[in-house]
């Protein structure tokens, strides 16, 4: 006990750059979910802008990158996180690469989550002009926003857990504090503080997630 | 003048395995609907009637054949030149297809937007398509917060935002109960006689052609099979599936099994007379019956009415001596067609 109070500065930096990072690859990597998972939906077979061909390579990326693990995929994406940040480790390293990994599996959520837009509301909107463009922004999106949020707020809890396996790679944040202060110097009680505070957090997303999806659906 | 018009029109889809066959959806329709009609197209399912109106704002595209809608070939038109024509077309669906995410009045907006009216305009015409759909009170509600009837009346409010002149109607009425059906078909009734709108209706159901249409189309894998005024079809239909048709909401003649019950239940000769506008005169029919002392008794049939003009067929139980009723019969053949079932 003693030990964690004197890593009580620490444990909050920690928790700080956990924020940070979460933060960053939830736009980042919900911004490229929602890129592909709508390149997925819009380049099927039967939707507005069919592509088998782009439709194919989009669903294949996915599948290929999806099922790698993440520790691993860490590893492997390291070159490509160097050529983009200029470091191989650190935060910025570490973002990038939990937001590409983020982008796939979050372009699934996006992708089902928009398949659940009747197609009739679109050939209404097609019936009295509208085009791809609006058809996204004023059907497809609106009308998937609940489910929508309630992907967002999943995926925000896998980003908690890939940001605490960056630790492992030399990214901050609250695994790479359990991991340094708490397992590593025999401290379990550091290392549950650390647990302790992401369950906060996490409770804490997923209570206004779904508070937020309930107004969408306004239910 | 015609407004759409369907030269030589066909639907083929392509196989959907390497082995599989090609669909044929629309095979070589050629169709006019003039200025003002209501213009019912009726087939089981399956019979390409859903295709056929989908490809008068193009939904989905013909693979052969011009589609002539206001002037304008469509089917040689690029989808984004599509979207101009679509606001002179309204469509309204089986399943209503209304936003969920908006509230009744940004539905009723929508097209508006899409078109760029100004706000204060849409506001107008939002406020005055409501209160012709008579959903002036239900402005802000949500559309799971109506009843079938009443989302549908908003889906026709939305259709005519623009002000079309066509509506398409692709099986409106088929998810609702009968009551809330007749209220619907009253609406377009009045759409097309307040606004002068020319309404294309799909549907399975000839109740809906009988209250509305004033043409019918009757299709059959993927072909008109029969077409003309509803007066005609119902009353002298040519094709099986039309007589199917008309069957199910005429009783006409009776089918054999139907006879067979008439006749183990009525003695003497059954006839089955046809009567068709005023050109037959039930007064003198049956004026020659009972002047020549036939007794007579209606076992099956019914007169029914179509726009003001009344049609229908009528089975009788006639007994009396046989040269009697046979002279009387050669009568009434001067007068109408008489069909004698032994």
């Amino acid at each position: 006990m003693d030990a964690l109070i004197d890593l009580l500065p620490e444990l909050w930096t920690a928790t700080y750059e956990t924020l940070y990072i979460v933060a960053l690859t939830l736009f980042f990597g919900g911004l490229g979910g929602l890129l592909v998972g709508l390149g997925l939906y819009l380049t099927r077979a039967g939707s507005i802008l069919e592509n088998k061909p782009l439709f194919f390579v989009l669903n294949l990326l996915v599948n290929f990158i999806r099922p790698i693990p993440f520790i691993i995929f860490l590893a492997a994406a390291q070159p490509l996180a160097r050529a983009v940040t200029g470091s191989g480790i650190g935060n910025n390293a570490i973002i990038f690469t939990i937001a590409l990994a983020a982008s796939f599996a979050m372009a699934r959520i996006v992708e089902q989550n928009l398949l659940t837009v009747t197609p009739g509301v679109i050939d209404a909107a097609r019936s009295v002009g509208a085009g791809p463009i609006r058809i996204i922004f004023t059907v497809l999106l609106p009308e998937a926003l609940g489910p929508l949020i309630l992907g967002y707020t999943f995926i925000f809890v896998a980003l908690v857990d890939m940001s605490a396996v960056a630790g492992y790679v030399g990214g901050g944040g609250l695994g790479n504090f359990a991991l340094l202060y708490g397992y590593r110097q025999y401290e379990p009680v550091v290392t549950w503080a650390a647990v302790l505070i992401i369950i906060v957090l996490v409770q804490f997303v997923q209570f206004f997630g779904n508070y937020l999806a309930r107004r969408a659906l306004r239910r | 003048m015609a407004v759409v018009s369907l030269r030589n029109v066909g639907k083929v889809y392509p196989p959907q395995t390497k082995d599989g066959a090609s669909v044929t959806a629309i095979d070589d329709v050629s169709l006019d609907v003039e200025a003002g009609d209501i213009y019912g197209i009726i087939g089981y399912s399956g019979a390409g009637k859903s295709t056929l109106v989908r490809l008068v704002n193009a939904l989905e595209r013909s693979t052969s054949g011009e589609i002539w809608v206001n002037g304008q070939n469509i089917a040689a038109l690029r989808e984004r030149e599509l979207r101009q024509v679509r606001l002179g077309i309204g469509m309204i669906f089986q399943q209503f297809n209304l936003l969920g995410s908006r509230t009744v009045a940004r539905n009723v907006a929508y097209p508006l937007e899409v078109a760029g009216y100004p706000k204060e305009q849409r506001t107008a015409r939002v406020a005055e398509l409501l209160d012709f759909v008579g959903l002036a009170d239900k402005a802000g509600a949500f559309p799971d917060q109506l009843s079938g009837g009443q989302k549908q009346r908003v889906g026709i409010a939305r259709a005519l935002a623009t002000q079309p002149s066509i509506l398409l109607a692709d099986e409106a009425t088929s998810a609702l109960d009968p009551e809330t059906t007749h209220e619907v078909l009253a609406l377009l009734k009045r759409v097309n006689a307040e606004f002068g709108v020319t309404i294309i209706v799909i549907t399975h159901e000839m109740d809906v052609i009988q209250t509305l249409a004033t043409k019918v189309a009757v299709m059959d894998q993927g072909r008109v099979i029969e077409r003309g005024p509803v007066f005609d079809v119902f009353s002298n239909p040519q094709a099986a599936a039309s007589a199917r048709f008309v069957s199910t909401v005429v009783k006409g003649v009776p089918s054999p099994d139907e006879l067979a019950v008439l006749r183990a239940r009525h003695a003497g000769r059954i006839v089955t007379l046809a009567f068709r506008d005023s050109a037959v005169d039930q007064k003198a029919v049956f004026g020659e019956l009972s002047g020549a002392g036939v007794a007579f008794e209606v076992v099956y049939g019914g007169i029914n009415e179509i726009q003001g003009r009344p049609f229908g067929h009528l089975t009788l139980a006639l007994t009396g001596a046989d040269p009697v009723i046979d002279t009387v019969l050669a009568h009434i053949r001067t007068l109408t067609t008489v069909t004698e079932v032994r």
